[in-house]
């Protein structure tokens, strides 16, 4: 056998085919051709279809086949560029069409998405160094979530959906420009007024009663899977017997709060005061060091993944908790109480804006916590990455 | 810690039944929960003497302090109802009405895990398709991550009840819509658990793979699938009981007809108390059997896949 081994050739595509995306747009774009864009009532009230214009299609095409050409930097740029321009007119031409949107509008749609895909692909295989892989990374969720709301913007208005149903996203948009004032009231009314004092009391309670329950093994055994089978329960049930005890104020979605997240707080604490090594506690002993100080340079800093992953789960769960209490009974300011006045009302666009400011408050409150684990927790595994 | 460490070297059977008891589980639990339910009984005492003395007052009765305690603990519209009232209310409810029957607490039940249990399952399918999807294609997995965890940030719980009723103008009702809330709070866990489970497998079985010229659809049902299953069950257990709530958040917008959700709704409108305390119960029992059964799915697939069963939790 003077033969050399060689390895099974696996059928390999022409470098220029290992994008089909780019030929799927392609495709989509020739198509777009030859259907209308769209059908526009004229003067004696009958649909009629209008033609795609071909202008469009070609900065399509132009794009997508000099980007096959131009690999780098170049071709990606110039891949974004015709994407977002093409998606650009149309949301521009938007407008006129509402509810009149034809074949030829979705096929360029779709074509403009998947060159913006493409772009989404090629842009996660790069790596650069430093600070600009952090910008890379920030920068492509960043362009997936502008695109979900351009196709949510699109699909709305270009199909005719019904505006009670879904508002477009700039319809909301203006609504929360419009509407400051009641949306900052209804803020500080469920945030700042009942998420915020709840959550600092339940995640302070379970934390000192976990410290304490940390002394008393048999407690600690005890309340460990009682306190688990609490987390899994449907604790949100407590909300209508809050409101019956504590009234429709502040005070009642407070006591909601506390009780959802007592019990993440007191279970993930346990858990972690239980992390430390049996080495590092000898350790301790070895050094004669008191309770005290064992709980404060070992145990704690080991519990504090544990700690902060209760932190991050309870700031969505007071969020929800304080919300849904008030369905149940509150003066008439809140969030709560805004989403279910105002869909009554069929006000759906005031509706959405409160739960974009709802969105918006539970994701920056997590990102808060977040960037201080980061700062605490700096050594554990997992935040090194 | 230190008694189990000293206690190792004696045999089990020289060990008293009391220390075997203390150094188990089921002992702590027993007197814990008997603690809470102790708890309740001084909650429920103090809570509603105020409304008891006022009734005294008005019957001009003055009772000895035995029966006003009895008599706080068993009012018909309590603040707070006593466990044994709940239990009473729970016995009734469950056992002496008929399962079809609207005043049957099983029935209620059964209305809210029909879409706890079809949301847990779309959740869960959903769940390990996304996670799958996000292995396998690095563009998915930037794109699309920072926003599955963002999408948890939102109070979608919060809106639920909403969405329940645009679907309902839509023309979607009945078991679906409670199932898609479900399956939107369940989803999440099952993702995050099962990419960190598809990714769990050593770099060498997966080189290991490689150098057999395993293809990806082999590698994934060989390697990646067998070694993310204790992922999968970790994370079918949160999904389970979170899809228990959503469901039962859910029904609070279809005006109080069937499900437990009804049951909370239409006993805080009457002052019921009683009513939503079992309810409340019930909806827990539901939550712990849930999980329970996801536990025992995972013993028995431990044990098929030759690992020893896992013993407790």
């Amino acid at each position: 056998m003077s033969e050399t081994t060689v390895a099974p050739k696996t059928p390999t595509l022409p470098e220029e085919w290992r994008e089909p995306l780019i030929w799927l747009a392609i495709l989509c774009t020739l198509i777009a051709l030859f259907v209308p864009l769209a059908f526009l009532a004229g003067d004696d009230g009958v649909a009629k279809p209008l033609r795609t214009p071909a202008g469009l299609c070609v900065i399509l095409i132009a794009g997508a086949v000099a980007s096959v050409r131009f690999k780098g930097w170049f071709g990606d740029i110039l891949l974004f560029l015709s994407a977002h321009v093409t998606a650009g007119i149309l949301l521009f031409m938007l407008p006129a069409y509402t509810g009149a949107a034809g074949w030829g509008f979705w096929l360029l749609l779709a074509g403009s998405w998947l060159l913006a895909w493409q772009v989404v692909t090629r842009l996660s295989d790069r790596r650069l160094n430093g600070y600009k892989q952090t910008l890379l990374d920030l920068a492509i969720p960043i362009l997936f979530g502008l695109w979900l709301l351009l196709l949510w913007e699109m699909i709305v208005v270009g199909a005719g959906v019904p505006y009670v149903l879904l508002p477009p996203p700039s319809q909301i948009g203006a609504r929360i420009a419009e509407s400051l004032p009641l949306l900052w009231a209804d803020f500080q009314q469920t945030f700042l007024l009942g998420v915020l004092p709840g959550y600092i009391i339940g995640c302070g309670a379970g934390f000192i009663v976990a410290v304490l329950v940390d002394k008393v093994p048999f407690l600690q055994r005890g309340l460990l899977p009682v306190g688990n089978m609490a987390s899994a329960l449907p604790i949100i049930g407590v909300a209508p017997i809050m409101v019956m005890w504590f009234g429709f104020g502040p005070s009642s979605k407070i006591a909601v709060v506390v009780i959802m997240i007592f019990f993440p707080m007191l279970v993930n604490t346990v858990a972690g005061f239980a992390a430390a090594g049996n080495m590092e506690k000898d350790l301790m002993r070895t050094y004669a060091a008191s309770y005290g100080q064992t709980l404060s340079k070992l145990r704690l800093p080991n519990a504090m993944p544990f700690i902060f992953n209760a932190l991050k789960i309870n700031s969505t769960l007071a969020l929800i908790g304080a919300i849904v209490a008030e369905f149940f009974g509150s003066p008439t300011v809140g969030m709560g109480f805004r989403i279910s006045t105002e869909f009554g009302r069929l006000n759906t666009d005031l509706v959405w804006a409160t739960i974009a400011v709802a969105a918006l408050a539970g994701s920056t409150f997590y990102g808060l916590i977040a960037l201080v684990e980061r700062r605490i927790t700096f050594w554990h595994p997992s935040a090194r990455g | 810690m230190t008694t189990d460490a000293m206690a190792s070297p004696v045999s089990k059977s020289r060990k008293g039944l009391m220390s075997r008891a203390l150094s188990g589980t089921v002992l702590p639990v027993i007197v814990v929960v008997l603690g809470i339910i102790a708890i309740w009984y001084v909650a429920a005492i103090s809570m509603n003497s105020t409304f008891q003395r006022s009734l005294d007052a008005r019957a001009e009765a003055t009772p000895s302090t035995v029966e006003f305690v009895v008599s706080t603990l068993n009012q018909e519209r309590p603040v707070l109802p006593s466990p044994h009232q709940v239990a009473e209310n729970l016995w009734d409810t469950v056992f002496n009405k008929k399962i079809t029957s609207k005043r049957s607490l099983v029935y209620h039940a059964g209305v809210t895990l029909a879409p706890t249990l079809l949301g847990f399952l779309m959740g869960t399918g959903l769940g390990i398709l996304l996670a799958t999807i996000i292995v396998h294609v690095l563009s998915m997995e930037k794109s699309l991550m920072p926003w599955i965890i963002t999408s948890q940030t939102i109070p979608i719980l919060a809106i639920a009840p909403m969405v329940i009723l645009v679907l309902d103008a839509v023309g979607i009702r009945g078991l679906l819509p409670k199932a898609l809330i479900s399956m939107y709070l369940s989803f999440f866990p099952v993702t995050v658990g099962m990419v960190k489970g598809l990714r769990s497998p050593d770099k060498m079985h997966l080189d290991l793979l490689r150098t057999y010229n395993s293809s990806t659809w082999q590698t994934f049902w060989k390697l990646r699938w067998p070694s993310s299953l204790p992922y999968l069950f970790t994370s079918m257990k949160v999904a389970i009981a979170i899809s228990l709530i959503g469901a039962i958040v859910g029904e609070l917008p279809t005006g109080a007809v069937a499900g437990l959700g009804a049951r909370l709704l239409s006993g805080s409108y009457y002052g019921q108390t009683v009513l939503i305390w079992s309810a409340l119960l019930m909806a827990a029992f539901c939550a712990a059997m849930l999980v329970a059964l996801v536990g025992l799915a995972e013993n028995w697939m431990r044990r098929r896949m030759g690992e020893k069963a896992e013993a407790g939790s």
